[in-house]
């Protein structure tokens, strides 16, 4: 019996209660025009009232759980096995890649139109983390504000497309290129700053972006968005059931095949798919190249690498330039998939969600910040079912994450000896 | 080679140097000794260029570098291992090298690594490894080596004995003299007196951001004020 745990674990149980009982206990009823708050009824109170209980418990024979499950035979297999050697290694994973994106392109003629619409966001997000991954992950700078490069880039195919009838293969290139410019003009001045001053520079960068589209209303429409964006063309051809720009023609017409709203969706899919992958592929060379050295040579230490002869300047805003090139790559490609967007597609908490992706995949591993991105957009969507609860669910997960895995799911790798032990 | 003319530095309102000449001439080894305080880091920092020198000349081979942003100056043949040796951690062995011929090519580089490795055969051993997971000598050494991948004409190297063992200290001060041969001027800045003198041809003592005494490293080492203050007899 652990008597010095007891004042601990009762605190837990207080704190399960009080966090529990308005969120599981308390309902909202709209009773007429008006709305008013109800009790749960007793099951639920008395299923509140043992999940505090069992915490006490827990806490209460915490060291002894805890030493035995530590007892436990290892969960790993293939903790004790040898490391692969390196150039194995590096085939192996790429031919399981190459597998995956394979395997990717023939998917979407396989399942529900849901599922490819929910793939292609999981595709956006891996854009936009890939991107944020550069800056965050590999040159060390925190940036809260990146989806207004998000942003900058939907608007601007919105907002060309609307006043210029630009379609969205040639805003593709203009939307990364103007999302580019925006990252080196907001480079230059936080340059000088570190940490915690950069990361709020950069999150009231964001919220400036996304104020100034609320209230631009003459331009951007504010709040009411902007709708009709153009959907991409294969070649001139359109995927909506009738032509909408002279000169074009359409897609099932050409093929002589039967209309289905299915196409536009798995086109946007694929699109999105070779995106990604080539916003992976660059990334991943640029990684390999100098520049790519010299961020993490930033990161890891400033003034030996300003003692090496590297500007501070070009490096920083180099990084910054390309995550927020990427970011333009994935709002393009936002804007086309949904159609209309507004500023509420912006908020802050975007670019929480893509920090936390980065964050959850491993700063600096790309497998990592796919694997995440995946999870992220998914898991919220698989925790429908538990609806009012999946925003618990994921919050959850989160904390089990930075408990049993603080370097993230899949930490940047590199190649380095291990010692064997000694018998 | 390299040319302090009356150099005063300010750290905000607070003046650091005042009014430093110090020169090094070209294969020569100097060394820079001083007690904790006495602005040798400064100097340092100043010839990097980060802070700039407020008033007084700064000339590196002929040229004017007074004013040059740091980047320019780390690039122009000069090339410095920082104090606390400052190798990037999560960067391998390997890595590590490659940055400090950041500005050459890829023949450059290759050539130089092997150099490198030559003069340090323990980092051969540990290419693959982690900087950060090394030992404190072999990190020096590393600092020491991703300097030289520039190919620098000058290197300065500021308390390369910082935190070792004596065994190791010998074996860093054999490869700066050993640098010398190689026809590379050394300007280095050291707290451990004896052996920095003994090393070099000529010496300065910094105190209070003054320069207090300028001599032959022998004549320094034999100076009873020196001996006094800094050998502890």
């Amino acid at each position: 019996m652990a008597a010095h745990n007891v004042k601990h674990a009762l605190f837990c149980a207080v704190v399960t209660l009080v966090v529990a009982y308005p969120i599981l206990g308390l309902n909202l009823v709209a009773q007429g025009t008006r709305v008013g708050l109800e009790g749960a009824d007793a099951s639920t109170i008395i299923i509140i009232f043992l999940a505090s209980v069992a915490v006490f418990a827990f806490q209460l024979y915490r060291d002894t759980i805890m030493a035995s499950l530590s007892k436990a035979p290892r969960l790993n297999p293939l903790a004790g096995r040898e490391p692969m050697p390196q150039a194995r290694r590096v085939k192996l994973e790429s031919w399981v890649l190459t597998g995956i994106i394979v395997l990717a392109l023939f998917w979407p003629f396989f399942v529900s139109r849901g599922s490819v619409d929910l793939a292609t966001l999981v595709l956006i997000y891996v854009m936009l983390a890939l991107g944020l991954n550069v800056v965050v992950g590999l040159a060390g700078l925190l940036d809260l504000g990146y989806v207004a490069f998000y942003a900058v880039g939907a608007y601007t195919f919105a907002l060309l497309s609307q006043y210029m009838g630009i379609s969205f293969w040639m805003a593709l290139p203009l939307g990364a290129l103007f999302a580019a410019l925006f990252g080196l003009v907001l480079g230059f001045p936080v340059l000088r700053l570190r940490g915690d001053y950069l990361a709020i520079v950069t999150l009231g960068f964001g919220e400036i972006i996304r104020i100034l589209l609320n209230n631009w209303t003459a331009v951007t429409g504010g709040p009411n968005g902007i709708g009709g964006i153009p959907e991409p063309t294969l070649f001139g051809m359109e995927f909506g059931r009738r032509v909408k720009e002279e000169g074009n023609t359409s897609f099932h017409d050409t093929f002589g095949i039967a209309y289905s709203g299915e196409h536009k969706v798995i086109f946007l899919y694929l699109i999105a798919l070779v995106l990604a992958v080539i916003t992976a592929l660059v990334i991943r060379r640029l990684m390999r190249m100098p520049v790519g050295r010299a961020w993490e040579a930033l990161r890891e230490d400033e003034i030996a690498a300003r003692s090496l002869g590297l500007s501070r300047t070009a490096v920083k805003l180099s990084a910054f330039t390309i995550g927020a090139f990427f970011a333009g790559f994935a709002g393009t490609v936002f804007a086309s998939k949904q159609g209309f967007i507004s500023p509420e597609s912006f908020v802050f908490l975007e670019s929480a969600i893509i920090l936390a992706i980065v964050v959850l995949g491993g700063m600096g591993s790309q497998l990592g910040v796919i694997l995440a991105a995946i999870a992220v957009t998914i898991l919220p969507e698989l925790a429908r079912e538990f609806s009012d609860y999946r925003m618990l669910v994921f919050g959850a997960a989160m904390v089990l994450m930075m408990v049993w895995r603080p370097q993230g799911l899949m930490p940047m790798r590199r190649t380095h000896i291990e010692l064997k032990r000694q018998e | 080679m390299l040319v302090l003319e009356d150099v005063h530095t300010h750290y905000g309102k607070i003046e650091a140097l005042h009014g430093v000449s110090v020169e090094v001439k070209q294969g020569e080894i100097v060394s820079l000794i001083g007690a904790n305080g006495a602005g040798k880091t400064t100097l340092l920092m100043t010839v990097c260029g980060n802070p700039q020198a407020s008033s007084g000349r700064i000339i590196l081979e002929g040229k004017d570098i007074t004013n040059e942003a740091t980047s320019n100056i780390m690039r122009s043949g000069i090339a410095i291992v920082p104090e606390g040796r400052r190798v990037f951690s999560g960067l391998t062995v390997e890595e590590n090298l490659h940055m400090g011929g950041f500005f050459n090519t890829k023949a450059e580089i290759r050539k130089s690594l092997d150099h490198v490795y030559e003069l340090f055969p323990r980092l051969k051993e540990r290419e693959h490894q982690r900087a950060g997971t090394m030992s404190g000598g072999e990190q020096q050494m590393l600092a020491i080596g991703r300097a030289l991948m520039s190919k620098p004409k000058m290197i300065i190297l500021d308390e390369p004995s910082l935190g070792l063992a004596p065994i190791i200290i010998q074996q860093i001060f054999q490869i700066i003299g050993h640098l010398r041969e190689e026809g590379i001027t050394v300007f280095l800045v050291e707290q451990n007196a004896h052996q920095a003198l003994n090393l070099a041809d000529r010496g300065y003592v910094l105190e209070t951001g003054r320069i207090r005494l300028h001599d032959t490293g022998k004549n320094l080492l034999a100076n009873p004020e020196v001996r006094e203050a800094y050998l502890g007899r």
